[in-house]
């Protein structure tokens, strides 16, 4: 009953604030909606216009003319699908040893993936790059994406997550009747923690989406390009049009809108279990 | 007792084969964490080190390395342009995380009070900037804080009776458009982890504040902020850590002029012209170096700081 009476005493305010709040979150999606289809001179124009126009195919065909959209597209998808893939499989593997098994050196390992988290990745930003490049892999996505294969928070999660998820009785049971190790993990711990490697995957694949620091050091070449690289040559031209910009920054943006409307509960929980835990 | 007799068979038939149980496990063990820990020595801690050694030498990446001592440092820490990327990184910093963890209180704090169903509503439309990349915002801020009178930003502010303002090329200007643009794209994130942290703080002690006669205000600063502290000591952590990297939304709003600019340039910015722009590897990593001691300072700082937050609410209740 008190609560009731709460709701109702404050709701109103309460109401308008987030009705803003939300409104603030949304214009920049909207307006960039509308500039996409507005040719660049209706920027110019007071007071400005907030409706689209009939600009939407041609401005996105700009796009095309200036920047190897869908290649890139192609090669963000690709990385993001290679490197979501192959985190998954190092952290759980990586997570299955640290919540089940028993080993001297244990906890040093385990403490040396917590300090990895702690330093920030630009402190070996030239040497990798070197590396990359002595290897031969700039302009690839083999080098943009390895950097991205060691995910300490990974390990982190799925640790936590196998240690309280799977019983121990069912791993000592399964090896009575003789299964191997990697046969434990194969046909009990996958199939249990498959919530976990939904969490871990959005957080690994929108992270590397959306990476701009390493990607641009190491992808020159615009056949190499991921989105982010593509969509930041954009802005290099001395003078841009911003209808043609927004257009590849909407389209580059609206495949990733539609996989969090779909998914937005994963999205929310992702967050909120990678920072609680 | 059945659970008991059955470990009991379990033991038994663990007598009998553990060496062999044991040796393979730690085999499994070592095995499985070895993929991690390969790619870490090759990609992390070898460019780490490699760094830290770099720090002390002078090479453009081609010939041969050249032992210099401390003076990378001391050509850094002389560089009046490695100082006011220090300023930009914290002023930008400070503007962009410290209202966003504010606001982000706030809106939390409304969402728990809303009705469910409109809660989900509302977290999901705050949230949504969060899945935007970093690029997407500094290329859309960029046209909506773009430099010719018109620009949208331009225009409300003149409703306001405001001159207009040049946003990338002026001290503040660049400032507050990189602010916002942070603020924007964060603001959802911080909001989302305190509404968990809300949502784990127990009822009934709201109740017995109600009983006990402690109005709203007092509930909010006595019962939910230091109930919300872990949550504000993570987000204040993740800001400070963030905030100090910031390069993305810089190098991207500014454009082709990003690295002949210094009003925006941050540390990280100021460490890539140097390395790829320059060619001076040496500083770079100096820089480097230095980046990192003034994350980890920073971020112990405001941990300590944020801590105290607490400390001071339990003494006065």
């Amino acid at each position: 009953m008190r609560k009731n009476q709460k709701l109702k005493s404050g709701s109103l305010p309460v109401y308008i604030v987030l009705f803003f709040a939300s409104l603030l979150s949304l214009f920049p999606f909207y307006w960039m909606f509308v500039m996409a289809t507005r040719p660049s001179a209706a920027y110019n124009s007071i007071p400005p216009t907030l409706l689209p126009g009939g600009q939407l195919v041609n401005n996105f065909m700009k796009v095309l003319d200036t920047i190897p959209f869908f290649q890139a597209m192609w090669n963000t998808i690709i990385l993001c699908t290679t490197v979501t893939i192959a985190v998954l499989i190092i952290s759980s593997l990586a997570g299955f040893a640290f919540a089940k098994f028993q080993f001297p050196g244990k906890n040093f390992f385990f403490i040396c993936i917590l300090l990895t988290m702690v330093v920030p990745p630009q402190l070996g930003l030239i040497p990798q790059y070197y590396l990359i490049s002595q290897l031969g892999w700039l302009d690839t996505l083999l080098g943009a994406g390895v950097l991205f294969l060691l995910n300490p928070l990974g390990i982190f999660l799925m640790r936590q997550y196998i240690s309280e998820s799977v019983p121990d009785e069912l791993i000592e049971a399964a090896k009575l009747d003789g299964c191997s190790n990697f046969r434990i993990y194969r046909s009990i711990v996958l199939p249990i923690i498959k919530p976990a490697f939904a969490t871990l995957g959005i957080i690994v694949f929108t992270l590397v989406w959306g990476e701009f620091l390493w990607q641009f050091t190491v992808l020159r070449d615009p056949s190499s390009y991921t989105l982010q690289v593509a969509l930041a040559s954009l802005n290099n031209a001395f003078r841009v049009d911003f209808g043609m910009l927004l257009s590849g920054v909407f389209w580059a943006t609206v495949p990733l809108i539609i996989i969090f409307l779909i998914f937005n509960r994963w999205f929310i929980a992702s967050i909120t279990e990678g920072s609680i835990k | 007792m059945e659970n008991v007799q059955k470990q009991q068979h379990i033991s038994k038939q663990k007598t009998a084969a553990q060496m062999s149980e044991k040796k393979k496990d730690m085999l499994s063990g070592y095995l499985y964490i070895a993929p991690f820990f390969i790619i870490f020595a090759i990609i992390g801690l070898y460019p780490a080190v490699f760094s830290i050694v770099l720090a002390f030498q002078k090479w453009n990446g081609l010939g041969a390395m050249e032992y210099v001592g401390l003076n990378n440092f001391s050509i850094v820490l002389q560089d009046p342009l490695f100082w006011k990327s220090l300023y930009n990184t914290v002023v930008i910093g400070l503007m962009g995380t410290a209202p966003q963890l504010i606001v982000g209180i706030i809106l939390a704090f409304f969402l728990n009070m809303a009705v469910i169903r409109f809660t989900d509503f509302f977290r999901v439309t705050i949230f949504m900037p969060y899945i935007t990349s970093m690029v997407a915002v500094a290329l859309v801020f960029g046209v909506f804080f773009s430099s010719s009178e018109t620009a949208l930003a331009n225009y409300l502010i003149g409703l306001f009776g405001l001159d207009p303002v040049s946003w990338k090329t002026s001290e503040w200007g660049a400032k507050i458009a990189i602010s916002l643009m942070v603020f924007w794209r964060w603001v959802g994130y911080n909001t989302i982890i305190y509404l968990a942290g809300l949502q784990s703080i127990p009822k009934d002690l709201y109740e017995a504040a109600t009983i006990d006669g402690a109005g709203k205000v007092q509930q909010f600063f006595h019962i939910t902020i230091p109930m919300l502290k872990p949550f504000i000591i993570l987000t204040v952590f993740m800001s400070t850590v963030g905030a100090l990297q910031l390069f993305a939304e810089p190098a991207v709003f500014l454009g082709s002029s990003a690295f002949n600019r210094d009003e925006a340039m941050t540390v990280v910015m100021y460490l890539y012209r140097d390395a790829f722009n320059l060619g001076s590897f040496g500083t770079a990593s100096a820089t480097a170096v230095l980046l990192l001691i003034i994350i980890v300072g920073a971020a112990a700082l405001n941990t300590w700081l944020t801590s105290g937050i607490g400390r001071k609410k339990k003494r006065k209740v």
